[in-house]
């Protein structure tokens, strides 16, 4: 059989079935609403959403590997782009730039120019502190925990907070293969 | 003449999820099928240490007399295989389009606890889809 060449991700993209943007952009400002009335805190909320991407992130990582053929990645620089340019181009839309990596290889910026989940959408003075598109950083850290990688995720820039960017800062912490039960009594 | 006799879906830890048979011989006990499956996923474990060369990730192909066995292990640690007639061919394939439809049906469904067995109708209906599509191919040859 022929060796399946990774594809890219507009190619993916234009395969997959894709919704309606305003109906995702007005799903999931219904939601961020909704969490809002039902926890009032906002340090509650970017828990949730948090959490609530963490569940997206450890069944969409599937979905990746199976559409888009790519082969194991070869180190932390390597998965940092493959997220960037195949993962967000394929189930948001939008590529992500990769930058600030650090000394050891293990620290990135993913910087998001266009991001629809925020078309139209402005933070009032009453949900200061809210990370409103706090379910990105759960569903890539839920998505790499899923293939052995222990993640940190942090939002860097907001453009609901004035930044001119989104800016989400990867921090691998550990790798943390499958350990098998299999070690010869000492 | 079927040319697949059974599939299996693990997950990471080595637990059946999944098991269909197409064979002729009817299906296996409960019990078994869950041996057979730890049974696999250690054997598949072990190749991997095994392997003369680093970076091995299990077995793909087990060759008997009586039948062939396919292993696909996605990078997330779930395993698919098929038992198969001797010599049948895209095997490999057709785990991958099985892969598909778990990451689809089963992953995507909200009410399916992660690592738990699969009880998914439509993964079921699209499943015996592909599995005939497949049959029909191999007739055909």
């Amino acid at each position: 059989m022929a060796p399946v060449v990774p594809r890219s991700g507009d190619a993916i993209f234009a395969n997959v079935e894709r919704v309606n943007s305003e109906l995702f952009t007005l799903t999931y400002g219904a939601i961020v609403r909704q969490l809002l009335t039902d926890l009032e805190e906002v340090e509650e909320v970017n828990k949730q959403l948090d959490q609530m991407g963490y569940n997206i992130g450890i069944r969409l990582i599937d979905e990746f590997l199976a559409k888009s053929n790519v082969t194991r990645c070869v180190d932390f620089r390597e998965t940092a782009e493959v997220i960037a340019k195949v993962g967000f181009k394929m189930f948001l839309g939008v590529t992500a730039s990769v930058t600030n990596w650090d000394a050891e290889g293990t620290c990135c910026s993913l910087i998001l120019d266009d991001n629809p989940l925020v078309d139209f959408v402005e933070l009032p003075d009453t949900c200061q502190g809210l990370y409103y598109c706090n379910i990105l950083s759960g569903v890539v850290r839920g998505a790499l925990e899923m293939v052995s990688m222990k993640t940190e995720i942090t939002w860097i820039r907001d453009m609901l907070r004035g930044d001119d960017a989104f800016e989400l800062q990867v921090k691998l912490l550990k790798q943390v293969p499958e350990e098998y039960p299999y070690k010869d009594d000492e | 003449m079927a040319a697949i006799y059974s599939l299996y879906i693990i997950n990471k830890s080595g637990g059946l999820i999944f098991y269909k048979d197409y064979g002729l011989a009817g299906r296996m006990d409960t019990n078994d099928s869950l041996r057979l499956a730890s049974l696999w996923h250690s054997m598949h474990a072990i190749s991997q240490q095994l392997s003369p060369i680093s970076g091995c990730s299990g077995i793909e192909l087990l060759e008997a007399d009586t039948f062939d066995l396919h292993c696909f292990q996605s990078l997330t640690g779930t395993k698919f295989f098929v038992v198969s007639e001797p010599g049948t061919q895209h095997m490999e394939h057709l785990l991958k389009h099985i892969y598909e439809l778990y990451t689809d049906y089963v992953l995507k469904n909200p009410f399916y606890e992660m690592e738990m067995p699969i009880r998914c109708e439509l993964f079921d209906i699209n499943l015996s889809q592909a599995i005939q599509k497949d049959r029909v191919a191999y007739l055909g040859r």
